[in-house]
């Protein structure tokens, strides 16, 4: 097959709170005390899909916010509470037409019943723009708050032990998603037949258990709300090891990595790769995107005195799990197009302060690449799956 | 001097999955699309109404060991869909019923409590119970509950969420950039809980809401349920739509209100309703009729006989007479996931009751369906019907309702256009909203100041 030209570059924006660097909500830009209200993310995605963004992004987790991996802080400096991603995504829905609603969900204190209908339905409010971004949670006191079961301190998050607590919650998680998946394939997309004449309203015949038993829930199904517009919405995952690779190249249509520099880039997207193909998934599209912490400004000295004067309020230089880039939009279109040559067929941005960095990507950066040819300049697709290239599944369980 | 004339409370219920629905009308629309559920609630919106109400069932319905397939079947998730309704209105209140044995309180809690935030202060919580094993196969918990064992959990369920509603005050975020506080209290959303069913202790991570906690909603009409709506509802969705019914339920249910420190205003009670309008009385007479037949065709008639007699009767002919059979009452139900079965204690009975029914009035099958079946609460005109509503309110056979139209996603527009006109006229329903909050449209205190009151008056 020939390629005349390269593979369409896509862009994500991750969102949590004011930002990801833990000072961003005392710039003036943050609006830290509307953080709780519906006015306050609908402003955010509306400035994504301005800057023609293929997705959002909405983190969430089970417990307080917390600067350890693994348990409680009692902090009061950074910002403390959330609401629900799910239902962030579904109060923007109606308020944005192109761009995707990713919303974050945990598979380890979650039904998977619940998640896949919730997202399935996010999937009819957006009218096909839904997503999830699937996560584990390895805390202890996330596991206080449902007492279902107990989860034992990890003190060394290396230590095997732990890994291999890890590498368990990961085997849920893929079950978990497994199960998503089916139920949304448990009706098919013509089961709604409404028969007058027999009085039917579904054909039961293309309504389907999906009878999954593992060794942490099983679920008999049908779900109880029909397939969704996109079929099977995009599942995401971040992922930093080999183990949540193979969760990714299982079970994902879009992994996130964390690679500091494009060999390192080449050598996950490779390990990637052949998970992929292990998993017997070698031909389908399967997108990997690497994750970056951005500081973005026209002058790229003034986004290094940002990002000074925000680690020196935080107390300590900020440090993460993904690259942290500071500088101007064109410095970061090229280290795009750097990691795009790496294998990378997209980038989640994490804007350091989400009043200042997200209106520089979408007024900065995308102008900026668009200049180059390298990014949309209108939508093209008015489905999640569409902007991604991918097509609508056929349904598993359709003869 | 006169007693002052009640206001009315009207609530719309988006047409559910069971035969009350008309799916085969030509004018009805979908029942997933995110267009019907805005259609109807900005329909409700328009006409002012208190709130917009949503069931849920976890389980698509089987009989005979077949997924029942007569009615509409499917819908889409509660909070994502009331979620999204906030967004294309500004004042309607969002109930969703939320099961409290398949869920956990944490995540209910933060579900709610974020619908709140995101609504502006329009949430409420219809909490309702199961324990059938049929729907628990679908969970991670399964069907283990014993059934004298859900209205336990149901409390202490709630309980639980109000301690996780109530493990934030309100002015614990400061988010003062200056000094760098964000939180004035290290220990927000600190909670321990040690009881029966849960045994959990942590932190909430969701800053209290506008309305501190949701408008708690309770269905249940056994002993036990009415007890617990008593103790811990703010409003009631009863089924008990006549007048006499209707009185003596609210007699009942105020009457308990006493033991637990409340006064009567303090709990709502709205039954469902349905309604048919027509130019004339007898022209909606007719109209009722008809909606009836299609409602109850033969095959759905079929099916509601075999709620009782719990037998496969598809070889009977729905226009002819009742079997001669008994019911079989030695083992499981063959319709599952319907709470109706229930109602029916002594099945012998009843099919002796209805054999003479039918005999005396010469009904078919089918006849005796639609007469002992959901008979339409309110048919007439515009005015009969807002007359009607109105004299069950004053005469405390209800606080309001929550009507249930037939068709989706239009059966309420009809409504909105001509009674409620009537009943703003009349004075008895708001001309605009006075409020923001669900609370305020419901006249209920918040909870902080229902609080205070109830300390201060122990």
């Amino acid at each position: 097959m020939s390629r005349t030209s390269p593979p369409p570059l896509h862009l994500a924006v991750a969102l949590d709170g004011t930002g990801w660097h833990p000072a961003s909500w005392r710039e003036p830009s943050a609006r830290a005390r509307d953080l709780f209200t519906a006015g306050h993310w609908a402003d955010l995605v509306a400035e994504a899909e301005r800057g023609l963004l293929d997705f959002v992004t909405l983190e969430d987790g089970l417990g307080l916010q917390s600067s350890h991996l693994l348990a409680p802080d009692d902090r009061v400096d950074q910002v403390r509470g959330r609401l629900d991603a799910v239902l962030v995504a579904a109060r923007v829905a109606p308020l944005t037409r192109h761009i995707g609603l990713v919303p974050t969900v945990i598979a380890t204190h979650t039904e998977p019943f619940h998640i896949s209908k919730a997202i399935a339905t996010l999937d009819y409010v957006s009218t096909g723009r839904a997503g999830l971004r699937v996560k584990i949670s390895a805390r202890p006191d996330e596991a206080a708050h449902f007492g279902r079961r107990t989860a034992p301190a990890i003190g060394d998050y290396e230590s095997p032990a732990s890994q291999e607590r890890v590498a368990e919650l990961f085997d849920e998680a893929a079950d978990h998603v497994e199960v998503v998946r089916r139920l949304w394939d448990s009706w098919e997309d013509d089961a709604e037949i409404r028969d007058a004449a027999t009085g039917r309203f579904v054909d039961r015949d293309k309504l389907h258990y999906i009878d999954f038993q593992g060794p942490h829930f099983s679920v008999r199904g049908p779900s109880i709300t029909p397939r969704p517009p996109q079929g099977q919405p995009p599942v995401t995952a971040l992922a930093h090891a080999t183990v949540p690779y193979r969760l990714v190249a299982r079970q994902a249509d879009v992994g996130y990595v964390t690679p500091h520099d494009t060999a390192q880039a080449r050598a996950i997207v490779a390990e990637i790769r052949a998970e992929q193909e292990r998993a017997g998934r070698a031909a389908e599209p399967l997108h990997v995107f690497a994750d970056l912490v951005v500081f973005l400004d026209d002058d790229p000295a003034r986004a290094a005195a940002r990002r000074d004067r925000l680690d020196e309020r935080a107390g300590q230089p900020y440090t993460g799990d993904a690259r942290i880039f500071t500088g101007s939009p064109a410095q970061l279109a090229d280290l795009i197009q750097d990691f795009v040559s790496a294998g990378l067929t997209g980038f989640r941005l994490r804007p350091a302060v989400h009043g200042h960095d997200l209106p520089a990507i979408t007024r900065g950066l995308v102008p900026e690449l668009q200049r180059r040819g390298a990014f949309r300049r209108a939508y093209e697709a008015d489905s999640l799956r569409g902007l991604l290239g991918l097509s609508r599944p056929a349904n598993r369980y359709a003869a | 001097m006169t007693k002052p004339l009640k206001q009315i409370h009207l609530a719309a219920h988006f047409p559910g999955v069971n035969n009350t629905t008309v799916w085969s009308d030509p004018r009805a629309g979908s029942h997933i699309e995110f267009s019907s559920f805005a259609h109807f609630a900005r329909t409700a919106e328009r006409a002012k109404f208190d709130f917009l109400f949503l069931a849920e069932g976890l389980r698509l319905r089987e009989q005979g060991g077949q997924i029942y397939d007569l009615d509409v079947v499917g819908r889409p998730d509660t909070f994502t869909v009331l979620a999204a309704l906030a967004a294309v209105t500004d004042r309607l209140g969002l109930t969703g019923t939320i099961n409290s044995t398949f869920n956990e309180p944490y995540e209910v809690a933060r579900q709610f409590a974020s619908l709140d935030h995101l609504s502006g202060g329009r949430s409420a919580w219809n909490v309702v119970t199961s324990w059938d094993a049929f729907t628990g196969e679908n969970f991670r918990r399964g069907g283990f509950l014993p059934q004298n064992e859900r209205y336990s959990r149901a409390r202490e369920f709630l309980g639980t969420a109000n301690e996780l509603f109530d493990s934030w005050r309100g002015d614990e975020i400061v988010a003062d950039p200056d000094t760098g506080t964000f939180l004035a209290d290290a220990r927000a959303g600190a909670f321990v809980h040690r009881g029966q069913h849960f045994d959990i202790h942590g932190r909430f991570d969701v800053p209290r809401s506008p309305q501190g906690r949701p408008v708690i909603f309770q269905a249940g009409d056994s002993e036990e349920g009415r007890e617990f709506a008593a103790a811990d509802a703010d409003a009631i969705f009863s089924r008990h739509a006549t007048l006499e019914e209707g009185r003596a339920f609210h007699r009942d249910v105020k009457r308990r209100l006493a033991k637990y420190g409340r006064g009567p205003d303090e709990l709502l009670i709205l039954p469902a309703a349905t309604f048919v309008l027509g130019d004339t009385d007898a022209d909606a007479q007719e109209r009722a009729r008809e909606v009836r037949r299609q409602q109850v065709s033969g095959a759905t008639a079929l099916k509601h006989l075999e709620f009782v007699w719990n037998r496969d009767l598809s070889s009977y002919d729905p226009e002819g007479p009742l079997p001669d059979i008994d019911p079989d009452v030695s083992g499981e139900h063959i319709a599952r996931g319907r709470a109706q079965v229930r109602m029916y204690r002594d099945p012998l009975a009843t099919a002796r009751e209805w054999r003479e029914l039918a005999a005396a009035n010469n009904w078919s099958i089918r006849d005796l369906v639609i007469h002992t079946g959901n008979r339409q609460t309110f048919v007439g005109t515009p005015a009969t019907v807002a007359r009607t509503i109105n004299d069950f309110v004053q005469a405390d056979a209800a606080d309001g309702f929550i009507l249930v139209p037939h068709i989706t996603p239009g059966g309420l527009d009809e409504f909105a256009d001509t009674v409620v006109p009537i009943l703003q006229e009349q004075g008895v329903f708001r001309a605009d909203y006075e409020g923001t909050t669900l609370r305020d449209h419901l006249g209920l205190a918040h909870p902080d100041a229902a609080g205070a009151r109830r300390r201060e008056a122990s």
